[in-house]
């Protein structure tokens, strides 16, 4: 049963361009940014904290656009989460990555035009893109004037807490970054997936 | 009617003038500064009703006259700050002359050599751990030295008569920050006391620092000395300013784990605490965060470990791809 799909708009597609491409960026400057070291820089700090500001301010741009286009064009139907019977579809899903998937069983969410998302992948894009995302754009925004912001309302401490959170929200967009990009390979073929996210047809098997 | 007037009317205003002054004089309020000697101060008061004024008044014993003059400032001393300076506890004539005592001071008096800092604290084991010996050889070689030789003394930055350690005692680094740049900015953003020493313009603070990132931050963060001074271990805080060129300009001297500011600004607070928790839990919880130099041990553990989790699963499921798949 092979088919082909329509399922990622154009304008979600140059959405998903620009973010990764902008995400990729923010994830190297920043691990300099926290990382610096005399000895070993992988970048000069002063250029990797212009770097990482200016893609920050267009990376909330790029989130604007997500937001809206995908109002826009009802996409946003497919990050709608579920609660009733949430962990059940999560673990069904799971038990076939890990063992279904070996076994010759087929997807037990098969991908159709109502239902792009298995539970899975709902789960984790709404984590990254409306709870990641949002924290880590807001905490940047904060740290970026820290006289303004973040001394006024938390007070001098205020401008600690607020590095941890962007940090920690940083580290788990790296981590579902890298996630993401590996659960992408599991299509009908290795790469038919990354495809997709080109031209916007889906193909399963 | 109007004679008798007019013969009152000078003796009285008179008195009500040396009464009036008598008040003003700045007589403390009783109980002010509590740890200062009632004696001392009562004797500093004889120099103080005078000094600490920019107008005195005298009666003029050869002219019958009060007389009312201008104290030039920098024979000004205000005793709110002189009562709570490291200093407090001197009576004036402890380094000035007790001819001083007597009014009109002797011309020969402007002979008399003045007291130097380190004839006091030179060479006394009671400030040996201080090493005052060292401090004066590093400010020798600093550029305010070099520069103005005679002219710049300890006295410039550390007035005898308001100087208040500060860095050793307050808990408050903002405080500490705020106290030590004001020194420097009270010749570096004020154009009339720099011209006293030379002729050059004052560069302006602000736009010579323009390369700073979040300036502001910055200023109220850390003191000019931490990037303008050499640092060394012999003393508490670096007196050798050197040359504008070689300023600490590298952002990552300051922004990384092993942070010159753990040197200067946080030395006191972190001594012992320069261990591999680093920055982040040893001195400054709380009130100041510096990028790339607050690392969070625990965290970068359990972000190694999770990072570790996530490639090894992505491993053996890849493996088991390739085994089943082949
Ligand atoms: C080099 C980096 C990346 C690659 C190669 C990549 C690849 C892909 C591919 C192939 C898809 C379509 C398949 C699917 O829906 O599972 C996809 C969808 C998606 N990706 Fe990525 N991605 C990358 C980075 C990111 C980043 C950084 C984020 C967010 C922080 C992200 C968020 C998403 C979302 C939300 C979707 C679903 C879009 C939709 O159809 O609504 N991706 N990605």
């Amino acid at each position: 049963m092979s088919g082909r799909i329509y399922l990622y708009p154009l304008i979600i597609r140059l959405w998903h361009g620009c973010n990764a491409l902008l995400i990729l960026t923010l994830i190297f400057t920043g691990a300099s940014l926290q990382y610096s070291n005399l000895e070993y820089p992988l970048m000069r700090f002063d250029l990797a904290v212009s770097i990482h500001n200016v893609a920050g301010i267009l990376l909330t741009l790029t989130y604007i656009w997500f937001i809206i286009s995908n109002i826009y064009t009802k996409n946003v139907v497919h990050y709608y989460l579920h609660i009733k019977g949430l962990f059940n579809r999560i673990t069904t899903q799971l038990i076939y990555y890990t063992w279904g998937m070996f076994t010759g069983k087929t997807s037990p969410f098969p991908i159709t035009a109502e239902n792009k998302f298995n539970p899975l992948q709902r789960f984790t894009y709404v984590l990254a893109m409306y709870v990641f995302l949002p924290v880590l754009i807001l905490s940047g925004w904060g740290l970026l004037f820290p006289g303004i912001v973040i001394h006024n309302i938390f007070g001098l401490g205020g401008i600690f807490w607020a590095d941890l959170l962007h940090v920690v929200m940083a580290f788990l967009v790296s981590a579902f970054l890298i996630i993401h990009v590996y659960f992408c390979t599991i299509g009908a073929t290795f790469y038919i997936n990354f495809k997709s996210m080109i031209d916007g047809w889906h193909v399963s098997k | 009617m109007s004679s008798i007037l007019s013969k009152i009317k000078k003796p009285f205003l008179l008195s009500i003038l040396i009464i009036s002054v008598l008040v003003a004089a700045g007589e403390l309020k009783d109980g002010q500064f509590p740890d200062v000697d009632e004696s001392v101060k009562i004797d500093n008061q004889e120099c103080l009703k005078c000094h600490s004024k920019s107008k005195y008044t005298f009666e003029n014993t050869m002219t019958e006259k009060v007389e009312r003059h201008r104290m030039c400032s920098e024979h000004q001393v205000n005793p709110e700050e002189y009562y709570v300076s490291n200093h407090k506890s001197f009576r004036c004539t402890d380094c000035h002359s007790e001819e001083y005592l007597n009014f009109p001071h002797s011309g020969e008096l402007r002979m008399e050599p003045k007291s130097t800092c380190m004839d006091c604290h030179g060479g006394d084991e009671n400030y040996a751990k201080f090493n005052f010996e060292e401090i004066d050889r590093e400010f020798g070689e600093s550029v305010h030295s070099n520069s103005f030789s005679e002219d710049f003394s300890c006295w410039m930055c550390h007035d005898p008569h308001s100087y208040k350690i500060n860095a050793r005692t307050t808990e408050n680094i903002k405080e500490i920050i705020a106290y030590d740049n004001s020194i420097c900015l009270s010749c570096h953003a004020n154009l009339d006391k720099y011209q006293l020493l030379t002729d050059n313009i004052n560069p302006n603070v602000v736009t010579s620092h323009d390369w700073l990132p979040n300036q502001k931050v910055h200023f109220s963060s850390v003191r000019c000395i931490e990037c303008h001074t050499e640092v060394t271990n012999d003393v508490l805080v670096a007196h050798k300013i050197r040359p504008k060129a070689q300023a600490v300009k590298k952002c990552v001297e300051c922004h990384s784990q092993n942070s010159i500011l753990m040197t200067t600004l946080y030395k006191f607070r972190a001594k012992e605490e320069r261990s591999k928790l680093g920055f982040f839990n040893g001195a400054i919880l709380g009130d100041t965060f510096v990028i790339g130099a607050n690392r969070n041990y625990y965290l970068n553990v359990i972000s190694i470990v999770f990072m570790m989790l996530a490639f090894g699963g992505i491993a053996i499921h890849v493996l088991l791809r390739i085994i089943i798949k082949k």
